[in-house]
């Protein structure tokens, strides 16, 4: 375990959610690449936080967690984010009776 | 460290297998199983990065909330089983997905960390300590070496320290956010005239 | 000559009861060998513990609900019917295990197993003598929270792989019913862990001068009716109603199955009757003998247990828009009150260094009982003229909307 292979986990993993959100027709799945990608990120902010400080905080002993906060930050963006979009989800399947992105590219009703 | 190392594999290997089926099992009920267990899995890794705080709140709000709405979400709209069918741009998201890891992971590969502002410090400085032991705890912390003052300030500090010190302004447009979002969300859930 | 010495700054330091065993056997067996040794006895530990308690409470529930309807309950096998868990255990045991036509197979084996392995992991960060946890967490309460959240996904999976419309409205119930709990229940734990100062459960213990439910009775009130609703309690058993819809979602189980989801939640009840006792009963701290902290914490986690039997055989069953308005309307505001009274006492009483005494817990109490009652009382008469009001017209109007739908159906149809 050190700081390379974190990254390259979340990497793989971040490409994996990039993949999905791009290539799927399911509205929900497409918003399940996303939780990913933002997992992805969130690994990374901790592992930098974890293995790498800057200089300039060294001072300070509690900003060694600056990592950790905007990962707290994404999570809370994250779950506003899944309300909204799911919120979405469900308007258009009341129009459209479909979550098919494909047939939701009309912006008419 | 050998256990730290068979750990830190294991959870690698489901997070990527998870995901991995995440987008491409054709049932969206399991897909979202699938979610919920890559949120444990990046959780675990919290936890091996000594994050214990992080990981408590990422399987409470992702998999408590997160995963529980998906699973509302799935089942409230038609074609479960075999809804997860990839469009036509399968090939091209492939090929950019493809590249970007590439891209990534060459620059992690050959970027040299250690000549990195802070790198190499473990052992060496009191940060350093100070992340070997995660969310800061008395007896842990007097255990790394540092002063009766120092741990109650690092103690009373940590996490909620920084949230309401130096990060008061984001956390604040955050909760305006969360608001803003519970009230779209209403909104939209309740649609037109009604 | 001890060969083994657990290194305290490592993350399993400052555990004492797996440094016990490790050192002990590290006597005589080497090192890594000790380390697997000492974490299976800790499991062991744990899980015999919980099952155990489990069917013991399943008994002790049954008798005591007996006694409470004036029957005799379960008493033919062993001495009071103690061996009447062993019976059931063994009828389930040789029963067909059923997996339904059209059920999907690998989420419906899974659930049993989720549910009481979320259970377990809960049970191990509670501490039940000084100083002995089975793991000794510095989020311990968060921690119990958020591993319990994990049962919201086993219920949603068993309504949803049975197959069976009854386990789907079971399980949608639930779902509702647990998200809608979640929010006050964490509101209260908030209160407990601001007057703490912390929140691994250990050190709550330690801070409880005075006990937390005089301290916070409300915060106590908000617990345990939270707590009776996440775990699907009589007074809000929507989720397994057997009148309404047979058993909820556990309808399609048997066998073996039926036999962990039964386990997972008498456990349930144990493990938070636990968490009660640590909480707000002051845990293992007695009025005697620390060596004797198990037997207070035995007999604090029995009052918790007595309370929810109490509860359970005393109150019929509320309707589910009851259940989400005595949640949003009722604990809700409770909660929110009791969070801003103890912030401002906390802010107010604590001295420089941030500490409370005991002469200030006092203080705090007597406040606290003083809003507790007035204000159970004043939103008790706003939610009963709200209910009451309801449940005069709510019905009716559904009855019409659902009867304009149908022919609205029909019609298409035709």
């Amino acid at each position: 375990m050190s700081l390379e292979s974190m990254l390259i986990v979340a990497a793989i993993i971040f490409c994996i959610g990039l993949y999905g959100a791009l290539a799927r027709r399911n509205f929900i799945a497409v918003l399940m690449s996303i939780e990913l990608m933002f997992n992805a990120v969130n690994l990374t902010l901790v592992a930098m936080g974890r293995w790498l400080v800057p200089f300039a905080v060294q001072e300070q002993l509690s900003t060694v967690l600056t990592g950790q906060v905007f990962a707290v930050f994404i999570i809370t963006v994250a779950a506003a984010e899944i309300a909204l979009g799911l919120g979405i989800v469900f308007a258009v399947y009341r129009t459209n009776e479909s979550v098919d992105l494909t047939d939701a590219a009309t912006m008419r009703h | 460290m050998w256990f730290e190392d068979a750990v830190f594999w294991i959870l690698a290997v489901v997070a990527i297998a998870g995901s991995v089926g995440v987008v491409l099992v054709r049932d969206l009920f399991r897909a979202s199983l699938l979610l919920s267990l890559v949120f444990i899995a990046v959780g675990g890794f919290f936890i091996l990065m000594n994050a214990e705080f992080l990981a408590v709140v990422q399987v409470l709000i992702y998999v408590g909330a997160i995963a529980v709405l998906f699973i509302f979400a799935v089942m409230l709209t038609r074609d479960v089983q075999r809804g997860n069918t990839p469009n036509r741009l399968q090939v091209p998201a492939a090929f950019i997905a493809t590249l970007l890891l590439v891209m990534m992971v060459a620059t992690v590969v050959t970027t040299d960390w250690t000549t990195l502002a802070g790198a190499g410090l473990e052992n060496k400085s009191r940060v350093a300590q100070i992340q070997a032991v995660g969310i800061p705890d008395a007896a842990r912390l007097t255990a790394a070496g540092l002063t009766a003052d120092e741990v109650t300030d690092v103690q009373t500090g940590g996490l909620a320290d920084l949230l309401i010190g130096e990060f008061v302004l984001p956390f604040e447009a955050v909760s305006l956010l969360l608001l803003a979002a519970a009230i779209g969300g209403l909104a939209l859930a309740r649609g037109r005239g009604r | 000559m001890n060969a083994c010495v657990l290194n305290p700054h490592s993350i399993l330091g400052g555990n004492h009861l797996f440094r016990f065993i490790y050192e002990g056997v590290g006597q005589m067996l080497p090192c890594w060998m000790a380390y697997v040794v000492a974490g299976a006895a800790i499991m062991l530990i744990l899980i015999n513990a919980v099952l155990l308690g489990a069917a013991i409470v399943s008994w002790g529930e049954r008798r005591l609900l007996g006694r409470f309807q004036n029957r005799v309950g379960p008493n033919r096998w062993g001495p009071f019917g103690a061996l009447q868990p062993i019976a059931d255990l063994t009828k389930l045991l040789t029963k067909e295990d059923i997996v339904p036509y059209g059920a999907d197979r690998i989420a419906f084996t899974i659930v049993p197993v989720l549910m009481v392995a979320s259970l377990l992991v809960g049970a191990a960060v509670i501490p039940f003598a000084k100083d002995v946890a089975l793991v000794d967490l510095n989020v311990g309460v968060l921690f119990i929270l958020a591993v319990s959240s994990l049962t919201t996904i086993a219920i949603f999976t068993a309504g949803w792989a049975s197959n069976n419309r009854y386990a789907l409205f079971g399980a949608g119930r639930a779902v509702a019913v647990l998200l809608s709990y979640e929010v006050p229940v964490v509101l209260s734990v908030l209160g407990v862990v601001l007057v703490a100062g912390s929140m691994s459960l250990g050190d709550i213990v330690v801070a409880q001068a005075v006990p937390f439910f005089l301290v916070q009775p409300l915060a106590f009130f908000v617990f345990v009716a939270g707590m009776s609703a996440e775990l699907n309690r009589t007074p809000f058993d929507v989720a397994e109603a057997e009148s309404e819809i047979i058993a909820g979602y556990h309808t399609e189980y048997s066998g073996i199955k039926f036999a962990l989801i039964q386990a997972a939640e008498f456990g349930g009840a144990l493990v938070v009757s636990g968490l009660i006792a640590t909480l707000f009963l002051a845990g293992w701290a007695g009025p005697v003998a620390d060596w004797l902290g198990w037997l207070w914490f035995l007999i604090k986690t029995f009052i918790g247990i007595f309370l929810f039997v109490w509860i359970r055989s005393t109150y019929p069953r509320l309707r589910l828009d009851q259940i989400m308005a005595v949640c949003w309307k009722f604990l809700m505001p409770l909660s929110i009150i009791n969070l801003i009274a103890v912030t401002l006492e906390v802010f107010f009483l604590r001295d420089a260094h941030g500490v409370l005494t005991t002469a200030d817990l006092w203080i705090m109490a007597g406040i606290n009982i003083v809003i507790a009652a007035v204000s159970i009382a004043v939103f008790g008469q706003l939610i009963r003229q709200q209910v009451r009001n309801s449940s005069q017209t709510a019905p009716a109007s559904r009855l019409v909307v659902s009867g304009v739908s149908t022919i609205e159906v029909s019609q298409g149809q035709g």
